[in-house]
């Protein structure tokens, strides 16, 4: 089956090749979503090199989401004999009793193990991930993932809040009584502190959940928040080509034997103009560029600035964003209610 | 028709006493209508009066009865069974000539049933005393039959046991009737003289009225005339009520029947006018007439600002067949447009707000209901208050008057206690405690009606345990010293949420309110303070914290369209909020005041 995904990808990397208007020169890849470090180097491999046959390419970046119970020094060694420069790993925590919760399949040793090897094997940009809202009765745990993190200082940490989806065990549990989520307050303080630790060694919070130091910001995400266009390959892909956004169908069957019939099953969103200054504002808030109101004037003819001048002067009032170089910029304060800004100022 | 063979009658009963289970025995058994064809509790034909178990608007119905080989008309006129609905009664109970009381033989006589009883004794109609309900183990007619001996002084034997559920004792209530209650007198010659004491509408046929003939003939075709109103109509079509309408070329002196003129507006037809003829008018109308004054008031609000003219629309439907909703248009800073309404009381409001709902799909937010004050400016002229905002400024006026009413509880003696506490919360003034029975208590207080509408009734039945019972009746208007409470949400006043209160129990008020703000308010971007001010004085503080943490964590490709979906949805969904100052309201915060407790 894996044989037949990877050979349907490269598939749809032919077809595609013109998805992105203009054929502009392709800058990151990054292979992530799932746990794509399932592959093995071959099929890796065979990727990459339809990719590289079939674009135009200045890469800038390859990143590669792995989890550290995958990674081993012969899959390490070939990563970056393949020209993969940057490993994304799903560290989550450093207590065992934490990532047993949260269902993950390694050990705190294996991760530490993990880096270490990378590290050995030359990579230099690593990013981690962490979790936070595991419920305790303070933050000490919090706090001691964060110091271990911070001291290992991989460059890059993504850091995400635990969230209850209804479909899974953990919203199940919930629902019926059997557990007791943390408090919004609970959560709040916990980003407060990461965003206090990071600061601390020097660590920017460049988007809400990403933390870098000055030269390691991640390429392709970064993108993302830019408005950027994407091509996204595989089942359950999505792509912004700056007008539409387009995702796969998820199920890895129907993926395959569409395009076996040379049909790719995906369904495409045109956006609106509003909808698109809409994603644009609220990817873009998230960051330390902001969100450019000339480009949104410039792009979409449309002034933000005149139309919400009410909400942005109440917003500025309050000390959660400052108006610089035409661009909005949330302040500390005002990052960790960037949903509820973003949503005063949708058009 | 011989008058001589005519009975009027009404049933003069407490909710759940049995009312229309007895009434529906009685149709049965003159074989008015047969069993499959009932529908149960046939009178009460509304869907929302079925479902309280109560009626609401009265009704008429005629039977025919054979008695010792003669047959006799029954017409039996339906009376509601709530105090909001007195005047409503008084007219129905003018339109007999003998009631029924009927009294659950197991809970004796209650509050509402006496001042309806005095009512009907006011008017010398010939009480038939039913105790029903004598089938149940709790039943206990001894007792109860001394308490209605008391009430009204018949005798023992005058007494008929009855179940309408088994079906007992309805021939002797029949007989009772015929033998007891009086003929009508009139004067089938005379000039017409009819007074209304019902009306109904029908989307198709317009208004139909009901009413009894105490003087003269109508025919169908005659030229009349509405005489408090001064309208003047043609009979298009009159006849009496069995089961169904059934035409009739004339009615007589003594009748009850219906009548079909073409009227398009509840209004037109006031409950208690003289119908007369047009050529050959009456000399004296049908005493007793009164303009149905609104007693409660309180502005209805789209819950969708767009929706203002369909709202208008529906009330405008409402009021075709509801003549005792009053409106005027009304404009809330916090609530857009809407309307102040006039209600004859609580139950009305509710009545009005769920037929809203259900007939017209109308979700409404209603503000927190006022009894009429009035101010006596400082030029002696009294200015009316229906509304907070009406309430002038202090310096204008010398004095603020509330409306009193005498409310009659009774009660058993073992609750005397906590009723009088009760009482004496909501400002009453005890004015007399009568026995009538050993076990059964009735008090009499001097209350103002502000406190009896809110949740007083729902109060005195906790406390009693379900077995007190009220009653009230207008007394005039007291000085009081009454304040308006407004609330502010980051020092801006939310008008739709201010009240009048009095001085004494501002405090209270307004920190109860402001705690069950605080509940109803989510969380925002910002602080918000929610104060109670008597004027520029805060007497209650409560705060909403700021929202601390509002932002997905991952947000990349796949999330974009995700998250901009949701928060579209978000922002759509507090459209339905109302926005004051940068505090944005949900409606349950509005309806707060109604469930304070």
């Amino acid at each position: 089956m894996v044989d037949s995904v990877v050979e349907m990808i490269c598939k749809e990397l032919i077809m595609r090749r013109n998805y992105l208007k203009g054929d502009p020169v392709v800058e990151t890849i990054y292979f992530g979503g799932g746990t794509p470090s399932l592959l093995n180097l071959n099929q890796i491999e065979k990727i990459l090199n339809t990719i590289y046959k079939n674009y135009s390419l200045d890469l800038k970046e390859i990143t590669i989401e792995t989890n550290p119970d995958d990674l081993s020094n012969e899959k390490l060694a070939g990563l970056n004999h393949l020209g993969f420069d940057r490993l994304s790993i799903g560290i989550q925590s450093f207590h065992d009793n934490v990532l047993k919760f949260y269902n993950r399949a390694h050990n705190a040793r294996e991760s530490l193990e993990s880096i270490a090897m990378a590290r050995e094997h030359g990579f230099e940009k690593l990013s981690i991930d962490l979790m936070y809202g595991f419920p305790y009765a303070d933050h000490s745990l919090w706090i001691s993932d964060l110091q271990l993190a911070l001291t290992i200082d991989p460059g890059h940490i993504s850091s995400y809040c635990l969230t209850i989806e209804p479909q899974t065990a953990l919203g199940k549990w919930t629902e019926k009584g059997k557990y007791l989520p943390t408090t919004d307050d609970f959560n709040a303080d916990q980003f407060e502190i990461m965003q206090a630790k990071m600061k601390e060694a020097g660590y920017i919070q460049y988007e809400i959940s990403n933390f870098a130091k000055p030269h390691a910001f991640a390429v392709h995400n970064s993108n993302y928040w830019k408005g950027v266009s994407y091509l996204g390959i595989g089942p359950s892909a999505h792509s912004y080509d700056g007008q539409s956004r387009q995702h796969n169908v998820a199920n890895n069957v129907k993926y395959v034997k569409g395009l076996m019939a040379n049909e790719l099953i995906s369904e495409i969103d045109r956006l609106e103009r509003e909808e698109i200054i809409n994603e644009y504002l609220l990817t873009s808030i998230r960051t330390i560029w902001g969100t450019d109101l000339r480009l949104i004037q410039d792009r979409y003819q449309f002034d933000l600035k005149y139309k919400k001048e009410k909400e942005l002067n109440l917003f500025h009032k309050e000390g959660l964003l400052v108006l610089e170089d035409e661009k909005i910029i949330l302040t500390e304060k005002g990052r960790i209610l960037a949903d509820s800004i973003a949503e005063k100022l949708f058009v | 028709m011989n008058m001589q063979k005519i009975r009027n009658f009404c049933i003069i009963a407490h909710i759940d006493h049995g009312k229309s289970t007895l009434a529906d025995r009685l149709l049965e058994f003159t074989h008015t209508v047969s069993g499959r064809e009932m529908q149960a509790q046939l009178l009460d034909n509304m869907d929302l009066e079925r479902e309280r178990g109560i009626t609401i608007k009265s009704h008429a119905i005629q039977m025919k009865y054979i008695y010792k080989g003669e047959e006799y008309t029954l017409n039996l006129i339906d009376t509601p069974g709530h105090v909001d609905f007195s005047y409503e009664v008084s007219r129905s109970i003018a339109a007999c000539e003998g009631a029924l009381l009927i009294v659950d033989a197991s809970q004796g006589v209650e509050a509402q049933t006496i001042s309806n009883l005095y009512l009907a004794m006011g008017h010398d109609l010939e009480i038939i005393p039913v105790l029903n309900k004598i089938d149940l183990p709790g039943a206990d007619p001894e007792v109860v039959a001394d308490e209605v001996i008391d009430l009204i002084g018949c005798d023992r034997e005058d007494i008929v046991l009855a179940s309408g559920k088994e079906g007992i004792g309805i021939e002797e209530i029949l007989n009772a009737v015929i033998e007891k209650v009086p003929a009508p007198t009139g004067d089938e010659e005379a000039p017409l003289q009819a007074m209304i004491f019902d009306s109904m509408y029908n989307p198709f046929r317009g208004v139909e009225v009901l009413f009894r003939i105490f003087n003269g003939t109508i025919s169908k075709g005659d030229k009349i005339k509405f005489v408090n109103t001064g309208k003047e109509y043609e009979a298009d079509e009159i006849g009496i009520l069995g089961i169904n309408q059934m035409p009739q070329k004339s009615l007589m002196a003594g009748n009850v029947g219906y009548l079909i003129s073409g009227i398009k507006v509840a209004k037109e037809v006031k409950v208690g006018d003289t119908i007369t003829h047009i050529k050959r008018p009456c000399q004296t109308t049908v005493k007793g007439f009164e303009n149905v004054k609104p007693m409660v008031f309180a502005g209805i609000y789209p819950v969708e600002t767009t929706d203002f003219e369909e709202l208008r629309a529906s009330m405008e439907k409402l009021q075709l067949n509801d003549a005792s909703l009053v409106w005027e248009p009304e404009t809330s800073a916090a609530l857009g447009f809407g309307f102040r309404c006039g209600f004859l009381g609580m139950l009305h409001m509710e009545i009005i707000q769920e037929r809203l709902e259900r007939e017209f799909d109308m979700t409404v937010i209603t503000t927190v209901p006022s009894v009429q004050f009035r101010a006596l400016m400082n030029n002696n002229e009294y200015q009316v208050i229906n509304a907070p905002s009406d309430m002038p400024e202090p310096t204008f006026f010398k004095h603020i008057e509330e409306p009193f009413v005498k409310a009659s509880i009774i009660t058993a003696a073992e609750y005397v206690g906590p009723v009088i506490q009760l009482c004496m919360e909501k400002r009453g003034q005890i004015k007399n405690q009568i026995y009538l029975t050993s076990e059964r208590v009735e008090l009499t207080f001097d209350m103002p009606l502000a406190e009896i509408v809110f949740d007083f009734f729902d109060k005195l039945k906790t406390i009693s345990r379900g077995y007190a019972s009220l009653d009230y009746e207008m007394k005039g208007y007291q000085q009081s010293t009454m304040v308006r409470l407004d609330v502010m949400l980051n020092g801006e006043v939310v008008d739709a949420l201010s009240a009048i209160v009095h001085r004494d129990k501002a405090y209270e008020w307004g920190k109860r309110l402001c705690e069950k703000l605080k509940e109803l308010v989510p969380r925002q971007m910002f602080e918000i303070a929610i104060q109670a001010a008597i004027g520029t004085k805060i007497i209650a503080r409560e705060t909403v914290k700021a929202l601390r943490k509002n932002v997905l964590a991952k947000c990349y490709g796949g999330d974009i369209s995700r998250k901009r979906k949701l928060l579209d949805k978000q922002k759509k969904g507090k459209k339905r909020m109302r926005q004051v100052g940068n505090v944005e309201i949900p409606q349950e915060a509005f309806m707060a005041v109604l469930k304070l407790d």
